[in-house]
């Protein structure tokens, strides 16, 4: 059996996602290299699902009987691995081995990096297709384990996202729980300007039961998330709305925020943030 | 092969609780037999190649055996980059099974052609690629490669009008076949051409004034190859061509050039390659009537070879 460990208080979960804030910006700021809006946007879903929601033991990562996470949007990698530290998958420390030669961690996921890492990402379009896949076979075998993907607004303007859409509400897989991390923007502009869609109308077009939340609202995320693992009869998804860039003030809700490199008074400022 | 293919795969399914089967919508008429028998194993994943792949590296990374089907294009190229990431970086135990292949669906025109299959396969760390010649070689191919552990794509194309088999010859991977002797030159081919080389092979020893003799040997196994015996034809043969239904480019003929050119195979043997060259071919016709458009028919072949011999 997966070891239970005490759920966090929302208060807790809103000082860890701080803590993992903090770690992104350092992290970018000591590689110099970019990427950090896209993760700062959504540690605090990933702090929520990884202490209050995911049915894991990071002792025993492999671990059968356990939920899965899949981070599609794999450029959000770093808060990943901010989260999956915090959990206690690797030290903290690990972190500084982000983005530099001879490194533990890319800039989007690879599976060999670290136990826990359920797939590699970065491409984007692929990872929900592979959570079906684990979630069919886990049906299956009559697990009731839940596989829970994170994808981007911009990576919905994917064709295969809506291939496996299709799939999993042909196929009834409840067991998959999609967030949509909503940050409205994507590579080169405002993600509504690029391929325009009505992302809840379309997913539910798609035969998916849609939730809707503020991306940044603890107890709204847990909330949904917890409701999404109750339905039974078709899968979810959780629209996040999100702020691209979140905790660093002058970069919050633009394009730039995806490709934003910490300068030194950003990371001053984040160590007291 | 097809049959060969579904009969074969019923019996691995039948062994192995594990193994899943996916198909792109394809298989009317064939893959009936294994919808029936495993209904909760067998998935039609729609017209979603790219879905297909992804939900069996998902498969995989849970403990299944997953087999693909679909027409070797839309099998190879529309999911291109799921194969090389989802499926061969993590060596995941997914088997693509492709019918089809070079001009096996002749008249449906160039979306159904297949000339790079082989060589955008072979690129792809961890793959397997099997293009057979033969009924008992896609027979027991397809038994190997469902139980060899990793990523595999085999060709499915029709079997030769032929049946060659020795009664010593069992498949494995990486392994070819002597289907002729020779002392002169020798064909290397791969996948169902194989009828049109020994075709190729007695018209050379009959239009010949020297009494010629020329081996055949079917390399149905493209990675690995057989290096041995590579190695071994390059020391009896003075001239050694390999001729496919494929691309000049990254196929057969590249593989074993590589081969010739660098230790430890390194030959002195004059090399010739023959395939399709690097164009579309856009006419309408037979298989054979294409074939004979970039010169892969035994009268051309064998004045071609006939002239590397003087």
């Amino acid at each position: 059996m997966i070891q239970r460990t005490k759920k966090k208080t929302h208060k807790e979960l809103e000082a860890l996602a701080a803590r993992a804030r903090r770690h992104i910006v350092a992290m970018h700021y000591d590689s110099q290299t970019g990427e950090s809006g896209s993760a700062l946007c959504i540690a605090d879903l990933l702090v929520t699902l990884y202490f209050n929601i995911l049915d894991i033991d990071p002792k025993r990562p492999e671990h059968p009987e356990r939920d899965r996470f899949i981070l599609s949007k794999g450029h959000g990698a770093a808060a990943l691995y901010a989260a999956m530290a915090l959990r206690g998958y690797f030290p903290e420390s690990d972190l500084k081995r982000y983005r530099v030669d001879g490194g533990k961690f890319h800039c989007h996921p690879c599976r060999d990096a670290a136990a826990g890492i359920e797939v590699s990402t970065g491409s984007l379009g692929h990872g929900l297709s592979i959570a079906l896949g684990m979630a069919k076979s886990m049906r299956m075998e009559c697990s009731s384990k839940k596989v829970f993907i994170l994808v981007g607004d911009g990576e919905c303007n994917e064709g295969s996202i809506w291939e496996a859409a299709l799939f999993a509400s042909t196929h009834k897989l409840s067991n998959a729980i999609v967030i949509l991390d909503n940050n409205k923007f994507q590579g080169f502009g405002a993600s509504k300007e690029v391929l325009t869609m009505n992302l809840a109308r379309k997913w539910s077009a798609f035969g998916w039961n849609v939730l809707r939340i503020d991306g940044h609202s603890i107890p709204e995320i847990e909330r949904s998330l917890r409701e999404a693992k109750d339905e039974t009869t078709r899968p979810t998804i959780v629209i996040a709305d999100t702020i691209a860039g979140k905790g660093v003030p002058h970069i919050e809700n633009t394009l730039g925020a995806h490709y934003y490199i910490p300068d030194e008074a950003t990371y001053l400022a984040s160590l007291n943030a | 092969m097809r049959n060969d293919f579904v009969k074969q795969t019923l019996i691995e399914m039948e062994r192995n609780r594990d193994i899943i089967f996916l198909t792109g919508d394809l298989g009317f008429n064939a893959l009936e037999p294994i919808r029936d028998k495993f209904p909760k194993r067998f998935i039609n994943a729609g017209i979603a190649e790219g879905n297909m792949i992804g939900l069996a590296a998902g498969l995989a990374l849970t403990g299944k055996k997953v087999i693909c089907y679909s027409i070797a294009s839309f099998l190879t190229m529309r999911p291109y980059e799921q194969i090389r990431t989802d499926v061969c970086y993590d060596n995941l135990d997914v088997k693509l099974f492709a019918p089809g292949g070079g001009y096996n669906y002749p008249t449906h025109g160039v979306t159904h052609h297949t000339i790079e299959d082989v060589a955008i396969m072979n690129v792809l760390p961890n793959m397997t690629v099997v293009c057979p010649g033969y009924s008992w070689e896609a027979r027991e191919a397809t038994s190997a490669l469902i139980r060899h552990k990793g990523p595999t794509y085999m060709r499915l194309s029709k079997s030769p009008g032929e049946h060659y088999q020795h009664k010593s010859w069992k498949f494995q991977l990486g392994k070819g076949y002597e289907v002729r002797k020779g002392k002169d030159a020798v064909l290397i081919s791969t996948g169902n051409i194989l009828d049109m080389v020994l075709a190729t092979a007695e018209l050379i020893e009959k239009k010949s004034k020297k009494k010629i003799r020329v081996g055949v040997v079917s390399m149905p196994c493209l990675k690995p190859i057989d290096q041995k015996l590579i190695k071994n034809l390059a020391k009896q043969y003075p001239l050694i061509c390999t001729i496919e239904e494929h691309s000049m480019i990254g196929g057969l003929g590249s593989i074993v050039a590589s081969l010739l050119g660098q230790s430890p195979v390194s030959s002195k043997s004059r090399f010739q390659m023959f395939g399709i060259p690097d164009l579309f071919i856009k006419d309408v016709g037979s298989r054979n009537y294409l074939l004979a458009k970039v010169g892969l028919e035994p009268k051309v072949l064998s004045g071609q070879i006939l002239k590397l011999l003087k």
